[in-house]
Parts: C-alpha cells; sequence; structure tokens
C-alpha cells in the first residue's frame, strides 16, 4: 500500500514537471509583454513584474502594422483552411468509398508529396509565381498552402469517412438518391467534427507557414503575421516588450484552434502517421 | 448494388454509355480538385526544380539561365560549407529525434491510466505542439538572451557557464538552442501518437501478465513495447525525413550562425535561395538532399524486410 502511494506522488510529480516545461516558455513570452520597459533589465529574472502594464500592446495595436498582418494571416489561414477541406472531403470520399483504377497512384503520389522536402519548391514556385502576379500576393500564398495541405487532409478526411457505416447511403441510393445526394445529405453531416478537425489542423498550418511566406512576400501591405514578426525583430530588435505582445497576439488564434480540435489529436495524427 | 440499380426483372440490361461513363469517372471526379492543385503546385515545381540543377539560374541576373551540366554539383564537391551543413544536420536530427522520442515515451507512459484532471494535463502539455514554429524559435530565442531571458542566469548560477552569455552566438554550443526549442516543440506530436498506440493494446493482456506475477518492468517489456514496435518504427522514421527538412527553426533562431555552425542543408538551401537569390546552386543541393533522403528511407525498408524474414 505504501509503495503504490510512493508511485501515485511520483507520478504527479513528474506530470507536474512536464506541465512546466510546456508552458514556461509561453508564461514567459507574457511576462515580458506586461513588464514596463524601466523594470525589463532591473528585474530581468524575477518571476513576475512588480508593476504590471499593458502599454505594449495598446502601442502594437495602434502605432504598429501588426493588425494588418494579423488580417492579413486571418485571410490567408481561413482561406486556405475552407479549400483545403473543400477539396479533402472530396478526394476523401473518394478514396474511401470508391475502389478505382488510378486509386494506388493517387496514394502514392500524396505520399510523394510528404517525404520531399518542401524548400526544394521555394525557388521554382517563386518563378512560377513571379510573371503571374502572384508574388506578394495573399492569393498566391493561399494556392500555395492549399495544395501543401491537401495531401494530409485527404487522409484525415479518409479516415473520417471510413469511420461511417456504407450502409447509410446505400440505404439513401435504394430511396433513390444518386451518390453525390447521399454524400452532401447524409454523410458530410455525419463529417461535421472531423470537419472541424481538419479545418483546425490546417489553419494552424498555415498559420505557421514561414519559409514560402519570407519567399514570396515583401513589403508590409500582404506580410503575414511571421513575415510582419521577424521583420520587426530584425529592425527594431531592443523593443522586447512589444515583440512578446505582438508574439502572444500570434499565439491566441492558434492557441484557440488547438483547444477546438484537440480532442481529435489522438486520432488525426494516427491517422496522418499511419498514412502519410 | 450497382447490380440492383441497373437490373430490371431481374435481368442485367446494359446501361447506356453515357451512364457508365459517368459512374467510371465518378471517383475521378471527386479527386480531381486536389490532384489538380497537387500536380500544378508541387509536382510540376518539383520538376523544374531538378532541372534548375543544371542551369545557371540567378534572380537578379538576367543573362543568366543557361544549360551548365553538373557545374553546380562541381562546385558544391568543394563547398565547405555544405559538408558544414551535412554534418550539422546529422547532429540536429539525431539529437533532436532522439530526445522527442525519449521525453514523448515517458509522456505517453504518464498519460497512459486516466487519473483525476487527465483531460486538462493533455490540453495543457500537449500546447507546445499548437505554437506556431516561428514562435517557438523567436520565444526560446528569448529565453536563451542573457539581456531578458532566464537561462542563462540559471546555467551561471549552476556553475555551468562562467558568465551569464548567450549560448545561441557561442559556436560550440549554438546548436543546442534550436534542438532544446525543437524537442519543446516536438514532444506533444511523439506523444500523442504514441499515447493512441498504447490505448489500443488490449487491457486483459496486462491483467493475465500481473495474475501470473509479472512486475511492472516484465510487462513492459514483454507486452508494450512488442504493441508498441511498428508505431515506433513508422513515427521515428516519419519524423527522421521531417525534422532534417525542418529548417523554421534555425532560420529564425540563428540563421544559420554563428559562423555557419547552425547551418543545416534545409537552411542553407534556403539561405542560399532567399538571400544570394541563387536558385540553380539552392536546386542543386536540394536534389542532392532529395536524394540521400531517398537512399535513408530505401535503407530503412530494406533493414525492415531483413529483419521481419529474420524472424
Amino acid at each position: 500500500m505504501k509503495q503504490s502511494l510512493l508511485l501515485i506522488v511520483a507520478h504527479r510529480l513528474a506530470i507536474l514537471c512536464y506541465i512546466v516545461l510546456a508552458l514556461f516558455p509561453l508564461f514567459w513570452l507574457l511576462k515580458v509583454s506586461v513588464t514596463p520597459n524601466d523594470l525589463l533589465y532591473s528585474e530581468g529574472v524575477r518571476m513576475w513584474p512588480s508593476r504590471a502594464t499593458f502599454a505594449h500592446y495598446s502601442f502594437v495595436l495602434r502605432h504598429s502594422a501588426f493588425p494588418t498582418f494579423f488580417k492579413n494571416s486571418l485571410i490567408v489561414s481561413g482561406s486556405t483552411a475552407v479549400l483545403v477541406t473543400g477539396c479533402a472531403s472530396l478526394s476523401g470520399y473518394a478514396l474511401s468509398r470508391f475502389s478505382f483504377r488510378a486509386k494506388y497512384w493517387i496514394v502514392a503520389l500524396m505520399l510523394l508529396t510528404q517525404m520531399f522536402p518542401l524548400v526544394m519548391l521555394v525557388a521554382p514556385i517563386f518563378k512560377i509565381l513571379s510573371p503571374l502576379g502572384l508574388t506578394n500576393s495573399l492569393t498566391g500564398l493561399v494556392v500555395v498552402y492549399t495544395a501543401f495541405n491537401v495531401p494530409f487532409a485527404t487522409f484525415l478526411m479518409q479516415s473520417f469517412f471510413d469511420g461511417i457505416p456504407k450502409e447509410l447511403e446505400e440505404a439513401a441510393m435504394i430511396d433513390g438518391a444518386t451518390k453525390f445526394t447521399a454524400f452532401r445529405q447524409i454523410i458530410l453531416p455525419l463529417t461535421l467534427p472531423g470537419i472541424a478537425a481538419t479545418l483546425g489542423f490546417v489553419f494552424t498550418a498555415a498559420w505557421s507557414e514561414l519559409l514560402f511566406a519570407l519567399m514570396l512576400i515583401n513589403g508590409n501591405n500582404a506580410a503575414t503575421f511571421p513575415v510582419g514578426l521577424l521583420t520587426f525583430v530584425s529592425k527594431f530588435s531592443v523593443d522586447f516588450g512589444q515583440m512578446m505582445a505582438a508574439g502572444v497576439l500570434a499565439l491566441i488564434p492558434a492557441a484557440l484552434f488547438f483547444l477546438l480540435i484537440q480532442r481529435y489529436l489522438v486520432q488525426g495524427l494516427t491517422a496522418g502517421a499511419v498514412k502519410g | 448494388m450497382m447490380i440492383a440499380a441497373g437490373t430490371t426483372k431481374g435481368l442485367p440490361v446494359r446501361k447506356p454509355w453515357l451512364t457508365r461513363l459517368a459512374d467510371a469517372s465518378e471517383p475521378y471526379l471527386y479527386s480531381a480538385p486536389s490532384l489538380i492543385l497537387i500536380v500544378a503546385v508541387m509536382l510540376v515545381p518539383l520538376v523544374i526544380g531538378i532541372s534548375y540543377a543544371f542551369r545557371d539560374i540567378q534572380l537578379l541576373n538576367p543573362f543568366s539561365g543557361g544549360f551548365i551540366g553538373i557545374e553546380h554539383f562541381r562546385a558544391l564537391s568543394q563547398d565547405a560549407a555544405f559538408y558544414g551543413a551535412l554534418k550539422n544536420t546529422l547532429w540536429w536530427t539525431g539529437a533532436s529525434v532522439l530526445l522527442q522520442f525519449f521525453f514523448g515515451l515517458i509522456l505517453a507512459l504518464l498519460l497512459d491510466k486516466p487519473f483525476w484532471g487527465r483531460g486538462l494535463v493533455q490540453a495543457l502539455v500537449f500546447l507546445p505542439w499548437a505554437v506556431p514554429s516561428f514562435l517557438a524559435g523567436l520565444n526560446w530565442a528569448w529565453l536563451f538572451n542573457p539581456v531578458i531571458g532566464p537561462i542563462p542566469h540559471w546555467l551561471f548560477g549552476l556553475g555551468v557557464m562562467s558568465q551569464p552569455g548567450n549560448i545561441l552566438s557561442d559556436p560550440q554550443y549554438a546548436m543546442w538552442g534550436p534542438i532544446v526549442a525543437n524537442v519543446w516543440w516536438g514532444i506533444p506530436f511523439f506523444a500523442i501518437t504514441l499515447l493512441a498506440a498504447l490505448q489500443a493494446i488490449p487491457r486483459d493482456l496486462y491483467e493475465a501478465a500481473s495474475i501470473d506475477g509479472a512486475n511492472w518492468f516484465q510487462r513492459f517489456c514483454s507486452i508494450t513495447l512488442p504493441f508498441l514496435a511498428p508505431t515506433i518504427a513508422i513515427t521515428v522514421l516519419l519524423r527522421t525525413v521531417w525534422i532534417s527538412n525542418f529548417a523554421d527553426l534555425i532560420v529564425v533562431m540563428t540563421g544559420g550562425g554563428p559562423a555557419d555552425r547552425t547551418q543545416i542543408v534545409a537552411s542553407y538551401i534556403f539561405t542560399q535561395a532567399f538571400k544570394a537569390l541563387d536558385f540553380g546552386y539552392a536546386s542543386a543541393i536540394a536534389l542532392v538532399l532529395l536524394v540521400l533522403l531517398l537512399a535513408y528511407s530505401m535503407f530503412i525498408i530494406l533493414l525492415r524486410q531483413t529483419l521481419l524474414n529474420k524472424d
């Protein structure tokens, strides 16, 4: 009995270590973002400043280009998430419900796209998009991100469709519905949780993407949050409070979507790990 | 079911060819949007990128564009920065994958059995996964910064450092900065994947084993590990490829410096394309990286085949 109590205490302590490790960097981000500039250096390693302020946040929101970056990122990530989920639910449905000759090749192609280094595509994509006027534009970024995320999202949606019994749509088709009507009216509503999870995954991925945004965008007007933040860091590298306030703002949408999809993480990442 | 649709009075009736065509093309129509996107934005640029490796493409030089054969590869074979990057890639990938796997496995084992508040604990410990990679990089760069971060002062206090300095600008230890950030960021991925595999192990196996008197360690070795092995193998393989290509943290935290000590092949490709605007040379390095990764994957697959055949 005594030994098992000891085990429980050790287990809880280990869990506590992981929680502290996971949250400490984010806590520090928050702490510096509310520390007034005059206390930043004098109270370096204190866990909480003796005086907190929201001045950095109000400066970032009022006098910097961050609201624009935020809006751009929201447009890009939102459109990407919607487009990818649309395409992936169609192709995931095809992979889940049909057996057809090219299926093997489609799966192989999608697996291939998960294996090669995307950084290989930086130069050619720039060269292709540039004469089309799609560099330095949000549309270009949306197109690129959509293509990058479709394969994973397809496997994800396929695993959700696989979980829905075939008999449901067969019954509907016996009642005279076409396959597409059955898909739209019966299967899609049942996959709503899966669709929400896919939206969340893709939104987070597009929100974080850095290298292609750096390459394809220059100038503030079309900059997404990562590009804007990095430019800000290299230009004003002494305004730590403002940078971290901006960082906290960048964290908010990602964290919100994480809470939304956290329940599906185990299912989703398993599908991704097994198939791609 | 297809037969039922085309059958009247119990006899098979050939459907009109238009309907048959529509039926046959249906899955292709569903897949078309995704396929068009993948081919246009990934496959075509991949092929073009491979062709760039044999051409002289510099963005700022209007006279470039000619075919130069294997000139890039000849230059590459004498590029000391490239060999350094290759060595750094091994170091970066090996250390990151091992540490992520080790801490991820422990976390998954800790979360396996239900306990009060597990849902909340899961949400908290998996949170780093949701942090955008650029922000994770900046966040850790700031933590390592002696001006505003606590880590140098702690290391100084422990006597590890002679004075609170920035590890990211120390050529000898700089690589540890991005590795630590990567481990922090990647533990949830391994924990989630392994947790899913753990939950799939039938519980009665454990009961049977403990009735037979097996202790915790014996149960772990003879039940848990064999069940986890396939997941571990595939996750580590995929993660290795993924991490060796993952340049975000390095680009954000060190930019490859100091003195190229943290430059990995992926960040070197990006630097050549983004800073030097030398697309031809960048594509040549990328092609070498692609071949190396393919060789690695083939090696793992062959190794797996040999091991499976031996049993």
